[in-house]
């Protein structure tokens, strides 16, 4: 395995030599910034193409096919699109909050994005408190889809940020408390490296047993609720509420809300990848040293992205799937079903954990 | 006790219609490639294939003598919820029987206020219009939306509408 940090090093050592150390920390800061930046706007343009050739196949159509090679440039094409457009607000928004509101919801997962391991040695905050710290920030996002709503001064848009509010604080609960503890519990350790690590010997949704797969699926249902996607897209509703909370948004400004959406995807997706799947670690199996070997010198990095895609092709799946719930249908399925069976399968991995009925 | 077994029997039976459906869409996406059902306009113009039901345009047939069918009973413009049609007729005197009949001048169809209903086409006695194929009828004036469906010269044929009518 490659470990990153190596070349992580090697560019820090250069830096250093060149300049003081103050000047070093601020080059070191604006580099990683460029590169999320970069990644969250690749990420963007790469799975909207994707979500709508995936959602064509779905429905027996090709979807996007004119602009470029398999239509590849589209999302290219309308970013253009969208940064040329006018910015039209109302009169009576509320400027200051209707102006931040983007940004909070474009800084939450960003903000996650720092802790994400990506390959060995490749996560650029490294904190001890990691999946706690995701926790933390991803409620960000909700603050900004509330401010959106509100300072749009339009009842629709209101509705959509209450309803996204109710959704999402409720659906965090059988997140953090189900899923994500209950690996917790297994690895023993908040720090998302710790816990890619722990899974060298096998992936925690095949060695955690049942209450790992319970917790997985819990963890797919809540992260689509999370989201805001369908079949959890209420806030959105196109049929009922127009387009929720950003109905009053255009051009640039929107596509912030657009791109939030799918990097939430993405996050989603990766912390799936990294806390069942085994996050950057090739797939071993057993007994077959051969092919352990040919699959370790495929990179760690790709690895990720690889159980990262399919993780969000079922997330996409799901959407071109499942029909919209109603919001008390919704917060039905939270608290009378997810959250009862979600504690009492934190107590199950409790026990098997305790009993060691892990292998 | 039953009420638990509910419960859990509740979310699993969710749990397998839920898979159900996504089993359909799954071999949906899996044969899509091939069984594409929509059609690549404008690639394929010359190929395009239409439903049966397809209704682009009123027209009124003509034969190769330039005779059509229409005798401007304007059951049509009658029926019509839109007043998308407008039959222009006088009477003329029958050359044969002497008796005073309706000669059609001018069959005008509005084709901007047309909701394609095929009221008319269902409507007429004679089988005189139909609904063709041709989709593409954007024009630069709105003006050009309004069109006469009789071919300049062209007369009413009682054995035409006997032949086409007989058939059936
Ligand atoms: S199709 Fe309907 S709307 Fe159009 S001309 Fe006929 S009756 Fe009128
Ligand atoms: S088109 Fe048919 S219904 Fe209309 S005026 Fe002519 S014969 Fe009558």
């Amino acid at each position: 395995m490659y470990d990153f940090s190596k070349m992580t090093g090697a560019i820090h050592e250069w830096l250093s030599s060149l300049m003081p150390s103050v000047l070093v920390t601020t080059v070191e800061w604006i580099l990683i910034g460029v590169v999320f930046l970069a990644l969250f706007a690749i990420l963007g343009l790469v799975l909207v193409i994707l979500e709508r050739r995936i959602a064509g196949f779905f429905q027996f159509r090709l979807g996007p096919n004119r602009v470029g090679p398999q239509g590849m440039f589209q999302t290219v094409a309308d970013t253009v699109k969208l940064l040329l457009k006018e910015l039209v607000s109302t009169d009576k928004v509320d400027k200051f909050l209707y102006n931040v509101a983007p940004f909070f919801v474009i800084i939450a997962p960003l903000m996650i994005m720092a802790v994400i391991p990506y390959g060995l040695g490749l996560t650029a905050y490294d904190i001890n408190i990691g999946l706690f710290f995701v926790m933390a920030i991803s409620s960000i996002g909700v603050i900004g889809i509330l401010l959106a709503g509100w300072s749009s001064n339009n009842k629709y848009s209101l509705i959509g940020a209450m309803r996204s509010g109710a959704v999402i604080i409720s659906y965090e609960l059988s997140m953090g408390l189900s899923s994500l503890l209950a690996i917790v519990l297994l690895a023993g350790s908040l720090n998302l490296n710790d816990i890619v690590m722990s899974q060298e010997a096998g992936w925690w949704l095949f060695r955690g047993h049942i209450p790992a797969v319970i917790a997985f699926i819990i963890y797919i249902i809540t992260g689509t609720a999370e989201t805001n996607r369908v079949p959890f897209d209420l806030t959105e509703a196109e049929s009922e509420l127009g387009a929720g909370f950003h109905a009053e948004y255009s051009g640039i400004k929107f596509a912030f809300f657009f791109l939030s959406e799918f990097v939430n995807m993405f996050i989603i997706a990766a912390l799936a990848a990294t806390i069942f799947l085994g996050g950057w670690l090739p797939i071993h199996i057993p007994g077959w040293e051969g092919f352990n070997n040919i699959m370790d010198y495929i990179p760690g990095p790709i690895w990720f992205f690889l159980k990262t895609g399919a993780i969000i092709f079922l997330l996409m799946w799901f959407r071109w799937t499942f029909p919209r719930l109603r919001i008390d249908q919704i917060l039905t399925l939270e608290w009378k079903y997810l959250l009862p069976i979600s504690l009492l399968n934190l107590v199950l991995m409790a026990f098997v954990v305790m009993m060691g009925w892990v292998f | 006790m039953n009420a638990i077994i509910n419960y859990f029997s509740e979310v699993i039976n969710g749990g397998i219609t839920l898979l159900k459906g996504m089993g359909i869409t799954g071999k949906h996406f899996v044969r899509a490639p091939k069984e594409i059902i929509t059609q690549q306009y404008p690639d394929n113009r010359d190929t395009l294939t239409f439903g049966d039901r397809f209704r682009a345009q009123l027209f009124m047939e003509h034969n190769e003598e330039n005779q059509n069918r229409c005798d401007a009973c304007q059951t049509c413009e009658t029926v019509c919820p839109n007043g998308s049609i407008e039959v222009v007729w006088h009477r003329e005197a029958d050359p044969e029987t002497g008796k005073k009949k309706k000669v059609l001048d001018k069959y005008v169809y509005h084709l901007g206020m047309c909701t394609f209903c095929n009221l008319c086409v269902l409507a007429c006695p004679t089988e005189a219009i139909k609904m063709n194929k041709e989709f593409e009828t954007a024009v630069y004036d709105r003006s050009e939306l309004t069109k006469v469906l009789n071919k300049p010269g062209s007369k009413f044929s009682q054995d035409y509408v006997d032949k086409t009518i007989g058939n059936k």
